[in-house]
């Protein structure tokens, strides 16, 4: 394991990516790796990971595609890890992102930019939190920026905020009327917010609905910006806009309690208990308060 | 519980049928593995980089335009380069009786036509996983049934 962590460090592509499975599968841990990897690096001014988050066929990946040639243009090194979801009765899952991923196979660019696809597995939600150990390794390794791409997700779907520095929602044109954009939920969390297939009617319409939204709350509002994955059209505007991207600051809270909800999730999912617990609740031997107790007493030992 | 086996299932050349490769990825996904598409005409480089970035223990090979002589043996041969050594190798789609041979010589080890059920599938990656020497650089030359 370690020498494969050195090698990785060398810049060999199979290393790394035997080392994400080897923490997606729990046979090693961050602690220990950045631990071989020597002085952590100073972090720096700007966000160093980007969760891009929206509802399923909003474009996300091929909006990806065209952000990653952009920044891998300029000489950035950027890792992608997109997410698809595992089947909760089978565990298995159909990872589909490098379908549309052109950057990978782009001869030139391909060294600026790592793509992983990664499955939900048991975590609920539309990221497992592990991806947040993955990305603190990616960059240890050198990686400018990593993007991590959800599972297409609902407008209550806000765990993303557990793991990325920022958060970008795209949507698509004519999503409902005005009262849409004014629901709460996804939208509030959001650092940016990118209309993207604005080659089709109601994209701008769209666009405009949630700016005003924006503008009836409070603080400084999101860049709400259009694009058309399909033509190219605004990804160079929005992959400039989106490097210097600032954090919202509307939202602290709300991204703190995701944080906390997803490490008590991690505790319970990781808890070497779990299954003989479920066991247990399922027989009727043990209560949901029984289990919570001593799940918390666990962590404290 | 054990981990999920992760398999690229990937289309080489120019070849647009690929329900053949759904309904492997599908059967797959359904005995509980992580499957990666590559989508159609990939070449033999672009494979081989998939199989590495994603760390697949298994790449599916499906061919329905008569280049699998070409491709299939290319592939192999770039995985050994790229070091990818330990990654057990299986073809698919409409490959002739008198082509076979040929392929299992190049560490291919299993080849399913149409028909093939997909129990027949599983039962292969289970086989095989649990050999030590099944990957397409290793030492043996079995191959299924």
């Amino acid at each position: 394991m370690d020498d494969l962590i050195k090698a990785a460090l060398e810049g060999d592509r199979r290393s790394l990516a035997r080392t994400l499975s080897a923490l997606e599968n729990r046979t090693t841990n961050l602690e220990h790796i950045l631990g071989l990897m020597g002085e952590p690096k100073p972090k720096p001014d700007h966000w160093q990971s980007l969760a891009i988050t929206g509802a399923p066929g909003v474009g996300k990946s091929c909006l990806l595609d065209g952000l990653l040639t952009v920044w891998a243009e300029s000489g950035l090194r950027v890792a992608l890890l997109a997410v698809d979801p595992s089947s909760p009765r089978t565990g298995g899952a159909l990872l589909g992102d490098r379908v549309r991923m052109t950057v990978v196979d782009h001869p030139k660019l391909k060294e600026n930019v790592y793509l992983r696809s990664i499955a939900t597995r048991k975590a609920s939600g539309s990221v497992p939190l592990i991806v947040a150990d993955m990305t603190e390794f990616l960059l240890a390794l050198g990686w400018d920026r990593i993007l991590i791409e959800t599972v297409g997700a609902g407008q209550a779907e806000v765990r993303c905020a557990a793991i990325a520095d920022r958060i970008l929602v795209v949507e698509g044109p004519a999503r409902g009327d005005g009262v849409q954009a004014e629901k709460a939920g996804l939208l509030e969390l959001a650092d940016a917010v990118i209309v993207n297939k604005c080659d089709l009617p109601g994209a701008e319409r769209h666009a405009d609905e949630l700016r005003e939204s924006y503008g009836l709350g409070l603080g400084t509002p999101p860049p709400v910006m259009l694009t058309s994955a399909l033509n190219g059209t605004g990804i160079h505007a929005a992959a400039d806009m989106l490097l210097g991207l600032d954090a919202s600051g509307r939202s602290e809270r709300a991204r703190w309690r995701e944080r906390l909800l997803a490490h008590h999730e991690r505790l319970i999912l990781e808890s070497p208990k779990l299954d003989e617990m479920l066991e247990r609740l399922a027989a009727g031997s043990m209560t949901l308060d029984d289990v919570i107790k001593s799940i918390g007493a666990e962590k404290s030992e | 519980m054990d981990e999920p086996l992760r398999v690229v299932v990937a289309k080489p050349g120019l070849d647009g049928h690929d329900r053949g490769a759904k309904v492997v990825a599908r059967a797959l996904r359904d005995a509980g593995h992580e499957v990666i598409y590559t989508g159609l005409r990939r070449s033999a480089q672009q494979i081989v980089e998939a199989v590495r970035d994603e760390d697949a223990r298994f790449l599916g090979l499906s061919s329905l335009s008569g280049a699998h002589s070409h491709l299939f043996p290319k592939v192999c041969e770039l995985l050994r380069v790229e070091g990818l050594n330990d990654v057990i190798v299986f073809g698919g789609g409409i490959i002739p009786e008198d082509d076979r041979e040929a392929l299992y010589q190049c560490k291919i080890r299993a080849i399913f036509g149409p028909g093939t059920p997909t129990s027949e599938i599983l039962e292969f990656i289970q086989t095989s996983n649990a050999m030590d020497d099944a990957g397409v650089g290793q030492s043996s030359d079995w191959h299924w049934p």
